[in-house]
């Protein structure tokens, strides 16, 4: 059904899904068959084949988290024959396609696995965490209204490039789940570097740094030992220099603030 | 009923600066024993959950996603207009309303448009101090872009993903106020009911996604920011979990639904290449800055775009349109596009796609250049395709994209229930019967940073502050009601899948109520809906219970409402005998196949109010006055 390559052959799969009823009870794989996996199809519509067809036979369908399907919401994950969002580099789940696999493939589709997202059902973690270090200095003090004509803070383009590229962050959690030790220092960076690079978050840059580093302690996150995975994962290719700006940051705030 | 849209008096530029002063203000001290419910936490919901905290208001905040950052205002790419006028090169307020109402084409009304025009230089400043990134040059002030056909550079943007840093913005300040404890948050959280108590809105009934848990919440206000119901297509640039259910549910408690077919069908979406096909995906109509729509002249011409002579392509939008050329707006567009298709010159091998093809500009200014600009888009295109789009034309053809109409609200955003807000693409307002590129970010921020949080207030100021407690028998009521409607759903142990009755109803929509629509074909339709819409609840097949995180459970009663949401938007496509915007009936068409408006007959909005299940909704009229802007043909040649 390609659009001028009509020569693209279906393929039937074997699925090792991750089953798991709710958190309190515990999960297991199971394996199931799809047939007639069109290679135009999107990973997460073959997860929807998979489903209709389980619906049909009495089986509850795979929950599985996915909204936009334009990989820009962040909803999907997905861990796939082990790797974070699948084997396609710079890819969110939803925009992996199954031309990426082979006909007879058996794949392995398990949730993110880090003790601070538990398992909600099946493939769904909560991820819920992100969003209180987000809460817990993520922004920039300021009110709706009396703030100033947008271009009185004129901001050089190398710097507001800078912040742009930490700013893409969809906030998925890959980098957590790539860990090895489940570390959200990634995550978290990307938001610090963002703020403390514009010069309207320069006022509060320190508090900041230390609320959300504590919240991600406070959360469970693991430390960072400098493997790199979070990166090589990371489907919008948030650069690893992030980290290393977050450390200077919180290094510089604890020699200096009046918080501590 | 007489539908009175509060527009204030006086002169155009005048009146939301005399309305603000006009409206009553609650006092500060008295603002925090006042709760207003949000639902929604898009551009729309989130900027007007963070606002209305930082004035003092107590805010419950919901959303059916795990975060509110990932409302579907996240998948915006393009920008947002603001009246800015910093490339002087001739914008202003006036120029953006008068742009907005004529792309329109001239079914918004004047008041509400003006005074989005106004703020929207406000909210440039806004999301500039709260750290979004939008493009600047290299002297550091901001860049512009010329967007959808604008004859100025009035779009601010940030990369190919404006909708996500935008909801950034407002998703921080929301958190910012979480954290203050003055916005609860509740997330995974569907409102399936709203709830009056002596005529007023004064609550809403939810489920919890993961714990099925139906439990009631009681404010002084409500606001829906929902967003729109193009998912009743199945086929849609929507989120998959985009749907009508809590406006639809406000329609039946007496919110009057207005201008329901004006539904907005993007010109340059990537075709749908098979049945198991769950969504479109949009790229930018920035695009069409530089690319060039074309098929082949010839009817059945199946060889390689390559292969196609120049004199043997049809670049159709610069044939017809000389002076907008591929600039045209998304109605003209799209609608040219399926014209191409019909007569049997499409591409690609369902051939229902034209061409855009960068092969010019590429050779112009370089494929390093093209992808400075477009890079992302281009890798988009390539990972959904697996084609080259640098050396191969993209294939594109419209897809749903955005709905104009929605719930009826007055100047003040105010719906036909007292209480009861919408705001955002929910509502109907701004953008009359077709949007222009770049107009729903700044809508939605409009309502929600800058009109939603005066007119509120002169509101609340009017009612005693005292609480209703949910366990007041109007709570308890709809909590049965609704109970009782999710048993009826798990109880029907049918055959057919939920999303086999949704894509039946997607087909019936796009096929006789989509880009071109005509009375015999509509009135075909709405005996098909209620067919459909009978057998669901006859045959539909839901497995598990509601105690759980049950996927099919939520879809079933998404797709129960846009059964019944699709027959409204048939009748009101059957009511309107003209064409407009992204209403285009057949039978009413100028010789040259352009809309042809009946402005005598049809200067009104269509606001529709329900009187029962399977029962014919009732048509109120508001008369749209055109004092400032006369009405012409519009004319992109």
């Amino acid at each position: 059904m390609a659009g001028n390559n009509p020569n693209s052959k279906p393929m039937n799969l074997t699925l090792k899904v991750w089953r798991q009823k709710n958190f309190q009870s515990a999960g297991k794989m199971e394996t199931y068959q799809v047939k007639d996996i069109s290679p135009e199809m999107s990973f997460l519509e073959m997860m929807d084949v998979l489903n209709e067809d389980l619906l049909r036979k009495g089986i509850d369908p795979v929950a599985f988290d996915h909204d936009c399907r334009e990989g820009i919401c962040g909803t999907c994950s997905l861990y796939i024959n082990g790797r974070a969002h699948g084997p396609e580099r710079g890819t969110t789940t939803c925009q992996l396609h199954m031309r990426k696999f082979s006909d007879g493939d058996t794949i392995t589709i398990e949730p993110w696995r880090a003790g601070p997202f538990p398992i909600l059902k099946d493939l769904i973690v909560d991820r819920s965490a992100m969003d209180r270090i987000q809460q817990a200095g993520g922004y920039i003090s300021v009110n709706t209204g009396g703030v100033p004509d947008a271009n009185e803070i004129p901001i050089p383009k190398d710097i507001a490039d800078k912040a742009f590229d930490a700013a893409t962050c969809i906030q998925c959690g890959a980098c957590v789940a790539a860990c090895k030790n489940g570390s959200a220092m990634l995550f978290v960076s990307a938001k610090v570097s963002q703020l403390a690079l514009l010069p309207q978050g320069k006022v509060e840059r320190k508090t900041r740094v230390e609320n959300m580093v504590a919240q991600m302690d406070k959360e469970g996150f693991g430390s960072c030992t400098n493997i790199g995975s979070c990166a090589a994962e990371c489907p919008v290719g948030i650069s690893l220099e992030n980290i290393a700006k977050l450390n200077r940051e919180y290094i510089g705030a604890a020699f200096t603030s009046e918080n501590v | 009923m007489i539908l009175d849209s509060k527009i204030p008096e006086g002169p155009l530029a005048e009146k939301w600066d005399k309305h603000k002063f006009n409206v009553k203000l609650v006092n500060p001290a008295n603002k925090r024993k006042y709760d207003i419910i949000v639902v929604g936490t898009g551009l729309a919901g989130a900027s007007a959950a963070a606002t209305l905290a930082e004035l003092g208001y107590n805010v419950k905040a919901f959303c059916y996603q795990d975060s509110p950052r990932r409302a579907h205002s996240i998948a915006a790419q393009g920008g947002i207009n603001a009246a800015k006028n910093y490339q002087n090169d001739g914008d202003s307020v006036y120029r953006l309303f008068y742009d907005t109402i004529k792309g329109g084409d001239y079914r918004a009304r004047e008041a509400n448009v003006y005074r989005l025009a106004q703020v929207s230089v406000n909210i440039i400043d806004q999301c500039v101090a709260q750290g979004v990134p939008f493009a600047r040059e290299y002297g550091g002030l901001l860049a512009n872009r010329s967007f959808g056909g604008a004859q100025v550079s009035r779009t601010f943007y940030a990369r190919g993903q404006t909708g996500q840093q935008l909801l950034l913005g407002a998703y921080s300040a929301l958190n910012r106020q979480i954290a203050y404890g003055k916005v609860k948050l509740y997330p995974r959280t569907e409102m399936l009911d709203l709830v009056m108590v002596d005529g007023k809105a004064r609550g809403i009934v939810t489920r919890h996604l993961v714990t099925g848990k139906i439990e009631s919440h009681s404010a002084h206000a409500v606001i829906l920011a929902t967003g729109g119901y193009g998912n009743v297509f199945f086929l849609s640039t929507n989120a998959m979990g985009s749907n009508a259910t809590a406006a639809w549910r406000a329609y039946k408690k007496g919110a009057f639904f207005a201008n329901p077919c004006f539904t907005q069908i993007h010109p340059t979406c990537i075709p749908v290449s098979g049945g198991y096909q769950s969504k479109l995906t949009l790229m930018s109509e920035s695009l069409r800055n530089d690319g060039r729509v074309w098929v082949p002249k010839a009817v059945g011409d199946n060889r390689a775009p390559q292969d196609i002579p120049e004199d043997e392509r049809d670049y159709f939008l610069e044939r017809k349109y000389p002076s907008f050329g591929n600039l045209v707006p998304r109605d003209v567009a799209s609608r040219n596009a399926k014209q191409a298709c019909d007569e049997g010159r499409g591409v690609g091998t369902t051939k229902l796609a034209v061409y855009l093809d960068f092969a010019d500009v590429i050779k112009r200014d370089g494929a390093d250049k093209v992808a400075q600009k477009y890079g992302n888009l281009f890798d988009m295109y390539a990972k959904i395709t697996g084609e080259d789009p640098y050396t191969t034309p993209m294939r594109i053809y419209p897809a749903v994209h955005y709905t104009m109409g929605g719930l009826w609200v007055d100047y003040n955003l105010m719906t036909t229930v007292p209480g009861l807000y919408a705001t955002g693409e929910c509502n109907f307002s701004d953008h009359g019967a077709n949007r222009l590129g770049a107009s729903a970010l700044m809508q939605g921020l409009a309502d929600g940073y800058f009109v939603i949080p005066y007119t509120i207030g002169d509101y609340l100021a009017q009612m005693p502050s005292t609480r209703v407690e949910t366990s007041h028998p109007a709570f308890k009521e709809a909590e049965t009601a609704l109970k009782a409607s999710v048993d009826r759903l798990l109880s029907i142990n049918g055959t057919r899948t939920v999303d086999e009755f949704h894509k039946a109803l997607g087909q019936i929509m796009w096929d006789y109520c989509g880009m071109a629509r005509n009375a015999e074909g509509l009135q075909f339709a709405k005996q098909e809906i209620r067919k459909l819409r009978d057998e669901f609840w006859r045959d539909v097949k839901i497995v598990g219970v509601n105690e759980e995180l049950n996927i099919t459970l939520e879809k079933a009663g998404r797709v129960a409402d846009f059964l019944e949401l699709g027959e409204l938007m048939v009748d009101d496509a059957l009511n309107r005998n003209e064409s407009c915007g992204g209403h285009f009936r057949e039978e009413f068409q100028t010789p040259e196949n352009e809309a042809l408006r009946d402005d005598e007959n049809y200067t009104y909005v269509a606001a529709w109010q329900y009187t029962g299940d399977n029962q014919q909704a009732v048509l109120h009229k508001e008369e749209l006055k055109f004092e400032n802007v006369k009405l012409t043909q519009r004319s992109y040649k």
